[in-house]
């Protein structure tokens, strides 16, 4: 166990085995998400209320499910950084900031565009929405704090305990914000909280949600890997792999 | 009493630079190490490292024979750390401030002491003057103050002779060898040139020279 | 002549002027406490600046939406806790900057004594000369907002229970930032959303009071918050100074 924690924790190893596997998650996130997509889009039964604008669903739900799942991995990565020393683990968290701030923001701009037909505006403060909102600003926190400390060991510490805090905070924001919302009530039905749904509906959801996750899998491990070359380049295998040494 | 701080293949790398490399140290009891360098050879990161407060290094420290990590409170507990900022509170006088330095350290609370350490760095008659109506020297000074009120056996000084006048500089020397003498250890940077003493060592940091210990 | 042996002596020397610290962890923290409060009431302005801020901005208020007390009244208990949040965030910045500019911050650090209470005392004192006094000024701003009777002791009440939680998760960010020059900016973008829950239970305790309903529901969830932040935030401030110090 321990040997498999520092042979992962070295970066030569993890740019090996990671190019092996990030291949099959390209291709699951391509199969995954062209089925969900047009089965989605197209085969699957319309809203008897909404009609055809729930289809936004396909998008909206796989990006919030995302957004949050990046923020508690990078916050793991962040304790494993801390912890073990991984410098992998970092490299990995850096990455994956902009893409959940990324799928943060594909959640409420889809959220807003589903508003039009359904409130009849972009933008309501629904209890998803705003914390979605809200978590956007983390990812934005997390961020600039990462590119405001001049030594990166420091900058990855931080980042690091602040992605952890954050984490902590996330459920308690969510209640907070639901309790909130539940309280002042407006006249209107939240867009996802809905009796169930038909199997026709709800299979090309997972599919879709599943697909996301290979993607962000995919992409991950593809600008961890730049990340390692960009950060190892002194190191003498990577400027073997460069062709530099011989 | 046993003091012994070592460091094994020491690194430290900032901006892709290495500003040392496979350092090696062992610091005894009774000993002044100067470590020299030009400016930004990593002198004062390497007092940083030395004292506990830098993680972002490869290489292993020990104490006592024991590795850091481990003993940490009993290496926190012998230290004095100099800085090159003063660490004194401008808003408070010199007696206040070794007030809080002598509770931090976990001395007992003695007004007495603390007017027999600022005497002892020339400080009478400035005991009450909030620390930000004195010079820079006098502030230094009252920094200086916490080797003679806080016993501890290793002492890491960071460019201590800054802005004290001749005499200062020459009681400081004084007491460094009288600490060495007695049984401390003192690990200094400083662009003044000290005095040759059996005690004293040079480590010196900076190009080519990574790993020379004269 | 006793003690010829100069190692011998020596030896006795050393034991006896290095001898291991005597004074605990409490003397540390309550001298901690003593000295940040000394010292913040020698710089007085640091302590009312927070307190003129907040009325500020509760004036402006009424000039930029309108003086009607019907208005002004649903809205108080939010504006009040709005700006006295925002007060309180102010503060923050100096929390540890000063500390950290004259290199006290490393020697706190290199105490024998845990970070994580000496930070919290230091957060105990900023809540004391910042949180404290919002709390008891609030009331005579919602006398200018025309806050409805029968609220009063309770946006008191509230404001001094979630400020505590305010400034210690502000401490996290203050540590966080305090190394960095143009930290003040970002202290914001990082605190500000964290603090969402306590806003929301702090003005929903008053707004409830206005309503008549109970109020000890989100009295004992703000209460539960400040647990929460008591437990986890001392070693996350710890862990953040830790950090800056590096540089």
């Amino acid at each position: 166990m321990w040997a498999f924690i520092h042979k992962l924790g070295s970066p030569k190893w993890f740019y090996g085995i990671s190019a092996r596997l990030s291949p099959w998650f390209w291709a699951a996130a391509a199969l995954l998400i062209v089925i969900g997509s047009v089965w989605g889009l197209a085969f699957a039964p319309a809203d008897y209320q909404q009609g055809n604008s729930f289809r936004i669903i396909y998008v909206h739900v796989p990006a919030a499910f995302l957004a949050q799942s990046i923020f508690v991995s990078m916050a793991i990565a962040g304790f494993v950084f801390m912890v073990w020393k991984i410098k992998v683990a970092d490299m990995a968290a850096a990455m994956m900031a902009p893409l959940g701030a990324a799928m943060t923001f594909v959640a409420l701009f889809s959220g807003a565009v589903w508003g039009v037909p359904t409130w009849g505006t972009w933008w309501m403060w629904d209890a998803r929405l705003t914390s979605m909102l809200i978590l956007l600003f983390l990812y934005f926190g997390v961020i600039a704090l990462r590119g405001a400390f001049s030594s990166r060991d420091s900058a990855s510490r931080a980042a690091s305990v602040l992605a952890m805090v954050g984490v902590i905070n996330i459920p308690i924001i969510k209640y907070s914000v639901d309790w909130w919302y539940t309280l002042h009530q407006p006249a209107t039905f939240s867009v996802t909280s809905r009796p169930a749904m038909p199997m026709e509906m709800w299979a090309p959801l997972l599919i879709m949600v599943l697909g996301f996750y290979s993607f962000f899998i995919a992409v991950t491990l593809m600008r961890t890997r730049s990340e390692i070359l960009r950060r190892e380049a002194n190191k003498r295998w990577v400027r073997e792999l460069a062709g530099e040494v011989s | 009493m046993s003091l012994r701080l070592q460091a094994r293949k020491l690194a430290c790398e900032r901006d892709d630079r290495w500003l040392f490399k496979d350092l090696d140290l062992d610091i005894h009891a009774g000993e002044i190490v100067r470590v020299e360098g030009p400016n930004g050879s990593g002198k004062t990161t390497l007092l940083k490292i030395l004292s506990g407060q830098l993680a972002d290094f490869d290489g292993e420290l020990y104490w006592n024979e024991h590795p850091m990590r481990r003993t940490r409170q009993d290496f926190l507990a012998n230290l004095l750390y100099l800085g090159h900022a003063p660490g004194v509170k401008a808003a408070l006088t010199p007696l206040e401030n070794l007030a809080w330095y002598q509770a931090l350290a976990g001395e007992p609370d003695d007004e007495a002491a603390r007017f027999a350490a600022l005497a002892a760095v020339g400080l009478v008659g400035f005991e009450d003057l909030p620390a930000g109506q004195l010079s820079a020297g006098q502030q230094r000074r009252v920094a200086l103050a916490r080797l003679e009120l806080i016993p501890r056996a290793l002492w890491v000084l960071d460019e201590p002779f800054t802005a004290i006048d001749r005499d200062g500089v020459a009681a400081l020397e004084a007491r460094l060898v009288a600490h060495a003498r007695r049984g401390g250890c003192v690990l200094v940077t400083t662009h003044h040139e000290l005095a040759d003493s059996p005690a004293l060592r040079r480590i010196r940091l900076g190009q080519g020279a990574r790993d020379a210990e004269l | 002549m006793p003690n010829s042996d100069p190692h011998l002596a020596r030896e006795r020397d050393a034991v006896s002027l290095f001898g291991e610290p005597e004074g605990g962890a409490g003397v540390a923290i309550r001298a901690t406490l003593k000295r940040d409060l000394v010292l913040l009431m020698r710089r007085r302005s640091e302590v009312l600046n927070p307190l003129v801020f907040f009325a500020l901005v509760i004036t402006l208020f009424p000039i930029g939406i309108s003086p009607d007390p019907e208005l002004l009244a649903t809205i108080a208990p939010g504006l009040l806790w709005v700006a006295a949040l925002l007060a309180a965030l102010l503060s923050l910045d100096s929390l540890f900057r000063s500390d950290y500019e004259d290199g006290s911050l490393e020697q706190l650090l290199l105490s024998p004594h845990p970070l994580p209470a000496l930070a919290l005392a230091k957060v105990a004192v900023h809540w004391l000369l910042t949180g404290l006094p919002l709390a008891l000024m609030a009331p005579v701003l919602g006398i200018m907002l025309a806050l409805p009777a029968g609220s009063y002791a309770v946006l008191a009440l509230s404001l001094a229970l979630g400020s505590a939680s305010l400034s210690l998760i502000g401490a996290i960010g203050a540590a966080l930032t305090v190394g960095l020059s143009r930290g003040g900016v970002l202290l914001s973008l990082l605190v500000l959303p964290l603090y969402i829950p306590v806003l929301i239970f702090g003005a929903g305790a008053v707004q409830a009071a206005i309503f008549g309903e109970g109020v000890a529901a989100h009295l004992a969830i703000l209460g539960a918050l400040l647990a929460v932040a008591l437990i986890l935030a001392p070693w996350a401030i710890a862990a953040s100074l830790r950090i800056s110090i590096n540089g």
